[in-house]
C-alpha cells in the first residue's frame, strides 16, 4: 500500500502495566491493544484520539522509554529495521527525536539555553540554538532562564527547538501546539512540513484533529487504546469516504458541521468491552462487535470494523504477532 | 535586593538572640528547681564541715544563693554579654576559657564525622538508587535501618572493645596518650585519639543521609525530565552527571546542614564513652558536679553551634535553588 519508503512502521502493538490492587492481587491493565501506524518518508502522520486514548504511550513505546513495569508486545521497526531495546538506545536523540508533551520534561535545575542545546557548548550548537530562538520570536535572554520562570507558550517553543537541534530522521511531537498563538502554531506546523518534505517523517500526536487535517498527510484516529482507522487526509472532505463510525461521529462533531457531539464516554482501561471498544456508543453496533475485528485495507486507508465491507482483510492477526518491540 | 539581604540579615540575628535567651532562661529555671547547691559544689562535702559561717556567708553571696531569680538571670545576663560567661566551678577557670577549649576539640570530631558521613552517605545513598533491588541496595538499606536504630553509646562501646581492646590499634580514651608532656604531643597523636570517635559518629550519620538520598534518587530517577533526557539519547551515566547529581545533591546538602543537630546530640554520648575531651563530656561532668555557669556556657554555645547549621542550610538552599534565589531577587 505504499508509495514511499517507510520510516516507521508499528504493528499489532499491545501495552499493559503490571499493577497491584488492594489485597495484592495482580491486575494486568491493558491500555493499548493492536495498535497500528506508519510513516513513510515525507510524511506527517497525525495520531488523533481524546485524552488517555494512550497517545504519550505510543510515543513512549517507540522510543523504548516505558517505566518497567509495563509489558510491550508487537512489532516496531525504524526504516525497515526491526527495533530492539538496544537499538532503540542508539537511535533515540540521534535519529529519532521527542517533543514531550508537557514542561515537567525540563530539567528545573538547568538552565533552559543548554537544556535545548543538550548540554553541548560548542559554537555551531549556540548558533544554532540561537537561530532557532530567534525563529520561534524566543529573546535570547531566554536561554538564561529556568523552566519554572518560562510562561506555558515559550515552554513549548522551548521544546520544540530541542527536536529541531538536532538533525533527525523522526520527530514525534506530542501535542507540539497547546499554548501556541496560531502564527507560532502555524510557524512550527510549517517547519514539521519542511523538515518531512526533505525526506523524513513525523507522527503528530494530537487531539485538534482540525489542525492535523491542515498538515498532515495521513490521520490515523486513536480510541481507547486502539487505531480504529486510518485516513488520508482527503478522505475527511466527506463524511462516506470515512471508514470507521468514530471517524464519521468526530466529522460530525466539527465546528462547521454544526458540533453533533458524541453522547457517553471512551470507556476506561478497567472496564474494557470485548472486541470492538466503541460498540457501546456505536449506533451501528451488534453481537459480532464482541468478537474479533479484523483490520481491513481500502482506499489507502485501513479501518478496524466489521460493518465496514469493503476493501480487503490485513493479516495482521494473532500469528503474526512477535514478541520485541 | 539589597533590602532583602539586609532583612534576610535581621531576622536571624533576632532569632539567634531570642533563642540564646529563651534557652538560657529554661537553664535557668532547670537549675534552680534542681537541689543542685553551688557552695557545696564549689567547696565540696568535707569543706563545708569545715567552714567557718563567716566564710561561708561570703560564697553564698559571691554565688548568689539569696538573691531573686529574675536579679540572678540579668547579672548573669549582662556579664553574658560583655563576654563574660563566670567562673567554672570544677575547672576553676574562667567557662569561656574552658569552652574555648572542648569547643574546639569538639569541633575536630564533629566535622570530620560530618564530613566523612556526609560524602559516604551520598555515595551509598545513590548506589543504592540506582540499583534498587539489587544486592548493594538490600546491603546498604538494611545496614542504613539497622543503624538507624542503634543508640551511639552503645555503637562506640562496640567500637572501643573491636578496635581498642582486642586489636589495639587504636587509643581507648583522651584526646592526647596519658603521661605524654603537653608540648610533645604531636598532631598525629591528636589524629590518632580522633579516629574512633569521628568513626563511631560516622557511621551512625551515614545511615540518615544514606537513606535519604537512596529516596530522593528513586524520585528522581522516575521523573518526566530523565524519562527526556533518556529520550535525547543520554546514557545513565550522563543522566546522573547532567540531571541527576544537581536535583539529588540540593536536598542532601539541606539535611547535611539541618543534621548537625543529631552529630552534635550524638557526640555528647560518644565523648563520654571515649572520654574524650569535648562539649559533651564537659557538658556531662558539669551537671554531675553541679557546675552551673559551666552549664549555662555550653547550654548557649551548643544552642548557637545547632542554629548556625540551621542558618546556613537555610541560606544554602537559597543559594543553590535557583527557583528560591530567583524569586528572592526578583521581588
Ligand atoms: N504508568 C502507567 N501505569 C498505568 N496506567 C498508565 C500508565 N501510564 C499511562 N497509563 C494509562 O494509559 C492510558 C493512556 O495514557 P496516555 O498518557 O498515553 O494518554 P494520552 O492519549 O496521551 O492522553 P492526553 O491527551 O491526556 O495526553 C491512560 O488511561 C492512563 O491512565
Ligand atoms: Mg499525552
Amino acid at each position: 500500500m505504499e508509495k514511499t519508503k517507510e520510516i516507521l512502521n508499528i504493528e499489532d502493538l499491545c501495552i499493559s502495566f503490571e499493577q497491584y490492587e488492594k489485597g495484592l492481587r495482580r491486575v494486568e491493565l491493558n491500555v493499548i491493544t493492536n495498535l497500528s501506524v506508519n510513516v513513510g518518508e515525507g510524511e506527517i502522520v497525525a495520531v488523533v484520539g481524546s485524552s488517555g486514548s494512550g497517545k504519550s504511550l505510543l510515543a513512549h513505546a517507540v522510543l523504548g522509554l516505558l517505566p518497567k513495569n509495563a509489558n510491550v508486545r508487537g512489532r516496531v521497526s525504524f526504516r525497515g529495521e526491526l527495533l530492539t531495546a538496544e537499538r532503540i538506545r542508539e537511535l533515540r536523540g540521534k535519529e529519532i527525536c521527542l517533543v514531550p508533551q508537557s514542561v515537567s520534561y525540563l530539567d528545573p535545575l538547568m538552565k533552559v539555553g543548554a537544556q535545548v542545546r543538550h548540554s553541548r557548548g560548542d559554537e555551531d550548537s549556540i548558533k544554532r540554538q540561537e537561530r532557532l530562538f530567534g525563529d520561534y520570536s524566543l529573546k535570547q535572554k531566554t536561554a538564561g532562564l529556568y523552566p519554572f520562570e518560562l510562561s506555558g507558550g515559550m515552554a513549548r517553543r522551548i521544546l520544540l527547538a530541542s527536536a529541531l537541534m538536532e538533525s533527525p530522521k523522526l520527530i514525534i511531537a506530542d501535542e507540539p501546539t497547546p499554548g501556541l498563538d496560531l502564527p507560532l502554531a502555524k510557524k512550527a506546523m510549517a517547519d514539521f512540513r519542511s523538515f518531512a518534505d526533505e525526506g523524513n517523517g513525523v507522527l503528530l500526536i494530537t487531539h485538534d484533529i482540525e489542525l492535523a487535517l491542515e498538515v498532515a498527510d495521513r490521520i490515523a484516529v486513536f480510541y481507547a487504546g486502539t487505531t480504529v482507522e486510518e485516513a488520508l487526509v482527503s478522505d475527511f472532505e466527506r463524511e462516506e469516504t470515512l471508514r470507521h463510525p468514530y471517524t464519521k461521529a468526530l466529522w460530525r462533531a466539527f465546528p462547521r458541521r454544526g458540533f453533533q457531539a458524541l453522547d457517553g464516554v471512551q470507556p476506561y482501561v478497567k472496564d474494557m468491552p470485548a472486541g470492538c471498544p466503541f460498540a457501546p456508543r456505536c449506533g451501528l453496533a451488534g453481537p459480532e462487535c464482541a468478537g474479533e475485528i479484523p483490520l481491513r485495507a481500502a482506499a489507502g486507508g485501513t479501518v478496524r470494523c466489521v460493518r465496514f465491507s469493503g476493501g480487503e482483510e490485513i493479516n495482521g492477526g494473532k500469528e503474526a504477532k512477535s514478541n520485541e518491540a | 535586593m539589597g533590602i532583602q539581604i539586609g532583612k534576610f540579615i535581621g531576622v536571624n540575628i533576632a532569632k539567634a538572640v531570642l533563642l540564646i535567651i529563651a534557652i538560657s532562661v529554661v537553664c535557668f529555671i532547670l537549675v534552680s528547681a534542681s537541689p543542685v547547691d553551688p557552695v557545696r559544689a564549689y567547696v565540696g562535702e568535707v569543706g563545708m564541715a569545715n567552714m567557718s559561717q563567716e566564710a561561708l556567708q561570703q560564697l553564698n553571696d559571691y554565688f548568689g544563693v539569696n538573691t531573686p531569680f529574675w536579679e540572678r538571670y540579668f547579672n548573669w545576663l549582662g556579664d553574658f554579654v560583655r563576654g563574660d560567661m563566670g567562673q567554672s566551678l570544677i575547672y576553676r577557670q574562667p567557662v569561656a576559657d574552658v569552652i574555648g577549649v572542648k569547643f574546639i576539640n569538639s569541633m575536630a570530631l564533629m566535622i570530620t564525622a560530618w564530613i566523612i558521613s556526609g560524602i559516604l552517605g551520598f555515595i551509598l545513598g545513590i548506589i543504592a538508587g540506582m540499583r534498587r533491588g539489587s544486592a548493594a541496595d538490600k546491603l546498604i538499606k538494611g545496614y542504613s535501618l539497622l543503624l538507624a536504630s542503634t543508640p551511639s553509646f552503645w555503637l562506640a562501646l562496640i567500637m572501643l572493645m573491636i578496635f581498642a581492646v582486642w586489636l589495639q590499634w587504636l587509643p581507648i580514651g583522651l584526646s592526647v596518650p596519658i603521661g605524654v608532656d603537653a608540648s610533645e604531643v604531636s598532631i598525629f597523636d591528636t589524629a590518632r585519639h580522633l579516629i574512633l570517635p569521628a568513626l563511631t559518629l560516622s557511621v551512625i550519620g551515614v545511615a540518615n543521609i544514606a537513606l535519604h538520598t537512596r529516596e530522593k534518587v528513586i524520585d528522581v530517577m522516575e521523573a518526566d525530565y530523565i524519562v527526556y533526557a533518556r529520550a535525547c539519547g543520554e546514557s545513565t551515566r550522563q543522566i546522573l552527571k547532567n540531571h541527576g547529581l544537581r536535583n539529588i545533591l540540593l536536598p542532601a546538602i539541606t539535611l547535611q546542614f539541618a543534621s548537625f543537630s543529631e552529630i552534635f546530640g550524638g557526640s555528647v554520648l560518644v565523648e563520654q564513652v571515649f572520654s574524650y575531651p569535648g562539649l559533651g563530656n564537659a557538658a556531662v561532668s558539669a551537671g554531675l558536679s553541679g557546675d552551673v555557669p559551666m552549664l549555662l556556657g555550653i547550654a548557649v554555645i551548643s544552642a548557637a553551634l545547632v542554629f548556625t547549621g540551621n542558618l546556613i542550610a537555610n541560606i544554602l538552599y537559597g543559594v543553590i535553588d535557583p527557583r528560591i534565589r530567583r524569586s528572592m531577587l526578583h521581588e
